[in-house]
């Protein structure tokens, strides 16, 4: 079912390390940038992307993502131009795994069905939706593994070893550990503690345990990669982002480079690590 | 989509899942599900120790001043019976106030903040957070916290800080932090998102004290329970004073705790009429008001399916009300419900429409009431004129307009 994430893994797991996942909002500043963008990801070392779908009211986001999430929607991204943005990024990377986050009204007012069957077809591999715990699976969940998709979900420091097999169930491609309770690019977290957390989820789960929340740069993903499967960044890309857009958020010469710089730095911190 | 229900009994919901139909739920993020599962369990446990009740009447009596009283609204009854006869009708009801204005912090705010913290207390939570949109939510909230000594933090949106300063610098008073709110439209639903954020930060040593029947489960069942000593009040003054039922209730709805409160006891009393008042803004068929279920449709946010205000995207779009306390895109999931089952009528009612009854009842029976009743109050005159001069009304007069005298005197030109 999700068999571009299955290999992505095996491939990192065979090159002996972590794998880097990197977010980014569909459609900020604009379509063309993001594509651009999106592009650009794997080719800096990025070994699966994940696609914001924005929405006005990003409950589990920080500043960097809600202001990523406006931005987008103020240049006119809605959902349809979103799966058409995956289809084009598709046309020309057929293995990087694609994953699409957000939240679930959009995809509610788009119609369960129809968006599964078009984020199919567009090439997605798997969504991450915030706000939907396990006791709602019967909304997307459920369907979305019907369909396949993989419905890959967030596991966090309050998730205690009673509730885990609960948080394990009905899901496919990978397990995200939220580092900290928090909301994105809030604190660094403390990757002591990471690892411990990732060998408690590990056994209640033989999926990859990926970790994100707080990275901000190479260091950061050289830490959690030595207990994780893989690093997430996405805030910092943003806030790298940002720096380039000029007073009317428009995009300059500089922003894809910007985004692939950190990129690059992140790729070689993950591959800094030798894993078993 | 499930078919509109007619249930043996509309005082059920919700399920053990927290649906009331097809609305309600718990649709948050994974960091809070186990504290939100805990908080039920703590509210069931306070429901069924006979303590909590008791500390509950206790404090209700001697700190809150319940009950409130239910006073018969004789001048405005009498204008209401003048203008329908000039326009040739028969009518005018006998309107009935619930004067949930003279309670302690002068809102219906309290009855749900004190339920909270005194279950915040069981759970020895110590530090209290609250979303407040007029300011009177997080004024009950700053209140109850400095009467049992926790530290309080309440997010408002920026816009709302602007318009209801009386009551920011009553918090402050009190010994709470106001956080300005600068995201979205600097209103009440970004005030949650930004209480939510905070939440999902300090989970372990936090309670988010809600200020309406919204959010997830356990929270629109529980607030709502808070509220019903409204209702059940005035049920009984009602038997007292008339000996009978009302024949009608009518309540504004901003997420929708005082309405709630009041309908809840009634709503398998068949007999009675239940309007809730939606705020229109300059009208639904603009796009400035904050009437959900008439201008809305069925999505989800801030934890539940309810009836949204939103573009086709699915992108929430902004409310507009001149009252702060009903500047909301959404309304409590149970309202949803009842709206689809039929068993209760949302109707709306303008700015300028409750600009006016501001000013009537202030004239008329020398209370000034709060612009989010007021919104009640123009509805129940346009209805109480269509029906008979023996029907009994009740209108929830749920809060006092002191917090709003600067907006009016803008609106009536010249300021204060
Ligand atoms: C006096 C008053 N009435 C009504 C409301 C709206 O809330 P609800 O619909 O939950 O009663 C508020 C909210 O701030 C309020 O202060």
């Amino acid at each position: 079912m999700s068999a571009r994430i299955e290999e992505r893994f095996a491939k990192c797991r065979a090159e002996g390390r972590a794998a880097l996942v990197t977010y980014v909002m569909a459609g900020d500043p604009d379509p063309e940038t993001s594509l651009a963008i999106m592009r650009a990801l794997p080719k800096a070392g990025s070994d699966i992307v994940e696609f914001g779908m924005p929405f006005t009211d990003p409950m589990a986001d920080g500043p960097a993502i809600q202001a990523s999430g406006l931005r987008a929607l103020k240049a006119g991204q809605d959902t349809v131009k979103t799966l058409d943005l995956v289809r084009r990024f598709r046309a020309e990377d057929s293995e990087t795994p694609v994953i699409l986050m957000g939240y679930f009204n959009p995809i509610e007012q788009y119609g369960v069905d129809r968006f599964l069957a078009d984020a199919k077809a567009a090439g997605v591999d798997g969504l991450i939706v915030v706000d939907l715990p396990p006791e709602e699976d019967s909304e997307l969940c459920l369907p979305a593994l019907a369909a396949g998709l993989a419905f890959i979900r967030l596991a966090t420091p309050t998730t205690d070893d009673a509730r885990l097999p609960a948080v394990m169930g009905n899901t496919a491609g990978f397990v995200y550990y939220v580092s900290i309770t928090g909301i994105t690019g809030a604190a660094t977290p403390d990757f002591g503690k990471v690892s411990t957390a990732v060998e408690r989820i590990k056994r209640h789960t033989d999926l990859p345990v990926v970790v994100g929340f707080g990275v901000k740069n190479g260091a950061h993903a050289a830490a959690i990669a030595k207990g994780a499967d893989g690093v997430v960044v996405g805030s910092a890309l943003i806030d790298a982002l940002k720096g380039t857009l000029d007073d009317e958020n428009r995009a300059g010469p500089g922003s894809v480079a910007a985004v692939e710089t950190l990129v690059r730095e992140l790729a070689a911190g993950v591959r800094s690590v030798a894993r078993a | 989509m499930n078919a509109p229900q007619t249930p043996n009994s509309f005082r059920k919901g919700p399920d053990e899942t927290g649906h009331f139909g097809r609305f309600g739920g718990r649709f948050v993020a994974e960091t809070l599900m186990p504290n939100i599962l805990a908080l039920e369990k703590a509210y069931e446990d306070a429901k069924r120790d006979p303590g909590f009740a008791e500390e509950m009447r206790s404090y209700l009596k001697h700190y809150v001043g319940r009950p409130s009283p239910l006073y018969y609204a004789e001048r405005f009854t009498e204008h209401l019976r003048e203008k329908a006869s000039a326009k040739g009708l028969p009518g005018g009801a006998k309107v009935y106030l619930k004067r949930d204005e003279l309670n302690h912090t002068g809102a219906h705010k309290v009855n749900n903040v004190l339920g909270q913290i005194l279950l915040a207390r069981r759970m020895g939570k110590k530090r209290i957070i609250a979303e407040t949109g007029a300011g009177q939510h997080g004024v009950a909230t700053a209140t109850l916290c400095a009467r049992f000594g926790l530290e309080c933090v309440v997010y408002m949106g920026a816009v709302d800080v602007e318009r209801q300063k009386p009551n920011v610098f009553r918090m402050n008073m009190l010994g709470a932090t106001v956080v300005p709110v600068q995201s979205g439209s600097k209103t009440l639903k970004d005030a949650m998102n930004e209480a939510l954020r905070d939440w999902v930060t300090n989970v372990d040593t936090t309670f988010y004290c809600i200020g309406t029947v919204a959010g997830p489960h356990p929270y629109p069942a529980m607030v709502r329970d808070f509220q019903c000593v409204i209702g059940e009040e005035a049920k009984a003054q009602m038997m007292e004073a008339e000996g009978r039922l009302p024949d009608s209730l009518i309540a504004a709805i901003g997420g929708g705790s005082n309405a709630i409160g009041l309908f809840h006891p009634f709503l398998d009393d068949a007999s009675v009429e239940i309007y809730g008042v939606e705020a229109a803004g300059h009208g639904v068929d603009t796009d400035a008001h904050a009437a959900s279920i008439a201008g809305g449709k069925p999505g989800v946010l801030h934890g539940n399916r309810t009836y949204l205000l939103m573009n086709g995207d699915g992108q929430i779009t902004d409310a507009h009300s001149i009252s702060a306390g009903l500047d909301y895109p959404g309304i409590g999931p149970e309202h949803a419900w009842l709206h689809e089952s039929g068993r209760v009528t949302y109707v709306s009612a303008t700015d300028k429409e409750a600009l006016d009854a501001f000013q009537l009842m202030s004239k008329l029976e020398g209370i000034i009431p709060a612009l989010e009743p007021s919104h009640a109050i123009a509805k129940a005159g346009e209805i109480a004129m269509t029906k008979p001069r023996d029907h009994l009304m009740i209108v929830n007069l749920c809060g006092r307009g002191d917090k709003d005298i600067f907006t009016v005197a803008e609106h009536l030109g010249g300021g204060l």
